[in-house]
């Protein structure tokens, strides 16, 4: 059964009509982990104030649990946990009282989804009298994170939840994400990093308002066709300019300390190119055939 | 009801956990109200007064003697010709001159009436105005006086004579401060739920608590209660602290039935928070609804009647403090303090209050939305 449905929809904002949902279609299966991955200005919040029924869509129809996002709103706000992407829990309120006034908001008590919320919530449990305020930014996202999961919701809305997050808290909390799933909870999670598609069960590739590949992680890497190559030297920034002026390249580009680059021809002889690069006094060269990444693959997308 | 319990308990919570705003709720009204009275008074005292006195008799030194002995001029020239006093007019030093005509004494006697020229510097339009009818009326009591010594009198008077005599009712001493204490203390907490209530939902959307609000079940009318009530219990208790500030400080206990007056006040809150909580859903950011509550703060309190009389408006201002909730409440407070008013007399400003209290907090929940 599918748990959320969009079709063709469009967001548009202010009188320039800036488009930031650009005629989006998706589905996502009840209890599958969903990814939308794409940079700042991608559309991803967009999407998910219309999914929980903050921003009305122009066009096009979305539903949530078979709830229509407009004309049921009402059913949706009961059973939707959301988690915007700036911290939006009382900082005044302790984590017990944030925790306890929305458990009531929803017409229900700590006790009776503890279960849900436990393996989180004893986390940070030793500073329940303190202030969200005064929390770390680990801590507050697990606090938001029990807020929004303390009706038991059916679809888990998280906007951007480990952006600012250190990288051991970003690891756990993809860990608590796997063991919600478990629980047969759908949850949609919106990330700027790529490392972390890998994580979900299927992604959406974002740019633009526009969704440019939705598929499992594995597919669209298995969907990179081209070999790729990576290759260091100690001149990097001449190395990524001969790169480019190269007439073989396809496509090349810094990652990391290396620069990746896809070749015409699948690169037959790379003798002729290795005398290319050492022609242009380039010293330390290194070149290896690499396997693509969801990075590369949202590159090439981009092209 | 159990969701509306816990709002409020939140409310409360996030109130009483920031000091600063508690002694400010609590402080600054019974500061304001126990300086502002002293300050602001009508009663012109210390009128600068210079003479010229060209007859320099008897009688002028008693005329004069008589204006400074009243208590409310302060002698500060004493000149031989008007050109001098003028000066002193000029350089804001006095107020008022009086020049004394030479021959003052002998056609005050012989001719049984004389004329005496008073100068008023009118930039001070009240100081001007009362300062000169001040004067007026103590050489008026001078000449009266002059006239019981000089002339004999008949035992009839030959010209019929209507001798008026004033008894001022519900302030017998035109104490000042008993007309305005009533009206400070409703500016006061008009001033406090105003700007709490104008200042909370945005707040919320500042800090963007309030998305996390609005993908929840709660109803638009129980959110905005949860507003509403906090602020209305808090004004409650400040008008309360005020009243009994009034009675310790000034005096002034209500005349009137204390049930009627909580009664309109109570009634009366919820159109000020009302209000607050519209221009909360309307604005973005605390500094637009900051802005736009001292706005309506300015004009509510000076066509309100707190200093300036209503009758004495033009028609088209006294028509907008038809709409001025801030009119009704010090024209209430007025009545039942100082006047004894019951209900019945306040009804027709109950009706009213009550009328813009539906108005605007329908608005505001109507103008409340969790989608845009």
């Amino acid at each position: 059964m599918e748990a959320v449905v969009v079709q063709n929809m469009t967001k548009t904002y202010g009188k320039e009509k800036t488009l930031a949902v650009d005629n989006i279609s998706f589905s996502v299966a009840k209890g599958e982990l969903f990814g939308l991955i794409g940079p700042d200005g991608a559309g991803k919040t967009s999407i998910f104030r219309i999914l929980t029924t903050l921003l009305l869509a122009d066009s096009g129809t979305a539903s949530v649990d078979g709830f229509d996002v407009v004309k049921d709103f009402k059913s949706i706000r009961n059973t939707v946990g959301y988690m915007p992407v700036k911290f939006s829990l009382y900082q005044d309120l302790t984590i017990e009282e944030n925790l306890s006034f929305f458990a009531t908001v929803f017409g229900t008590t700590i006790e009776a989804n503890y279960d849900l919320i436990k393996d989180i919530y004893v986390q940070i449990e030793p500073f329940k009298k303190r202030r969200a305020g005064k929390l770390s930014g680990g801590m507050k996202q697990k606090l938001a994170l029990c807020c929004a999961l303390i009706h038991k919701p059916t679809t888990l809305f998280l906007d951007e939840p480990t952006t600012g997050v250190d990288p051991v808290s970003r690891k756990e909390f993809w860990e608590m994400l796997r063991r919600l799933k478990e629980q047969n909870i759908t949850i949609i999670v919106s990330t700027p990093y790529m490392d972390e598609a890998s994580l979900c069960d299927r992604i959406a590739l974002m740019q633009g308002g526009k969704i440019l590949s939705i598929d499992t992680p594995d597919d669209i890497v298995k969907a990179y066709r081209e070999k790729l190559y990576a290759i260091k030297a100690n001149e990097m920034y001449p190395l990524l300019k001969v790169l480019e002026n190269y007439p073989g390249t396809l496509n090349s580009y810094a990652f990391g300390e290396y620069a990746h680059a896809t070749f015409k021809d699948q690169m037959k002889n790379m003798e002729e190119f290795e005398r290319f690069l050492a022609e242009k006094q380039l010293t330390g060269v290194e070149i290896k055939s690499i396997e693509a990444t969801i990075e590369d693959s949202f590159i090439k997308l981009l092209h | 009801m159990r969701t509306l319990r816990f709002l409020l308990k939140k409310e409360f919570r996030q109130i009483f956990r920031d000091k600063a705003i508690v002694a400010l709720i609590f402080f600054m009204p019974c500061i304001q109200l126990i300086v502002m009275p002293l300050a602001a008074d009508y009663e012109v005292r210390n009128v600068n007064l210079a003479v010229v006195d060209h007859d320099k008799s008897p009688y002028s030194q008693k005329l004069i003697s008589k204006v400074i002995a009243s208590g409310y001029f302060r002698l500060q020239g004493y000149n031989s010709s008007f050109h001098e006093a003028f000066k002193l007019i000029e350089s804001d030093k006095t107020d008022l001159i009086l020049e004394i005509p030479q021959g003052f004494e002998r056609n005050l006697i012989r001719e049984d009436k004389q004329r005496l020229f008073v100068a008023v510097n009118a930039i001070n339009g009240t100081k001007a105005n009362l300062g000169g009818s001040y004067l007026s009326s103590i050489i008026g009591a001078f000449n009266a006086d002059m006239r019981m010594q000089l002339v004999q009198q008949p035992r009839y008077s030959q010209f019929p004579v209507i001798d008026i005599v004033a008894s001022n009712w519900f302030n017998p001493v035109l104490n000042y401060k008993v007309f305005i204490v009533p009206g400070i203390l409703a500016i006061l907490v008009t001033m406090v739920g105003g700007f709490l209530s104008a200042l909370n939902i945005v707040k919320e959307k500042e800090i963007g608590t309030i998305e996390q609000i609005n993908v929840t079940p709660i109803k638009k009318h129980i959110f905005i209660l949860g507003k509403l009530i906090p602020f209305w219990v808090l004004a409650i208790i400040i008008f309360t602290i005020g009243l009994i500030l009034a009675r310790v400080i000034y005096g002034i206990a209500p005349v009137g039935s204390l049930l009627t007056l909580y009664l309109f006040i109570a009634v009366y809150l919820l159109t000020v928070l009302g209000f607050g909580l519209l221009v909360s859903t309307l604005c973005d950011t605390q500094q637009q609804a900051m802005f736009i509550m001292f706005f309506f703060m300015m004009v509510f309190i000076l066509l309100g009647g707190l200093f300036t009389s209503i009758d004495s408006m033009p028609d088209w201002a006294k028509f907008i403090t038809r709409f001025n909730p801030v009119r009704y409440m010090i024209e209430v407070m007025r009545m039942i303090i100082l006047k004894g008013s019951g209900l019945k007399d306040v009804l027709p400003h109950l009706a009213a209050v009550s009328a813009m209290a539906v108005v605007l907090n329908g608005w505001a929940i109507l103008n409340y939305k969790k989608t845009n």
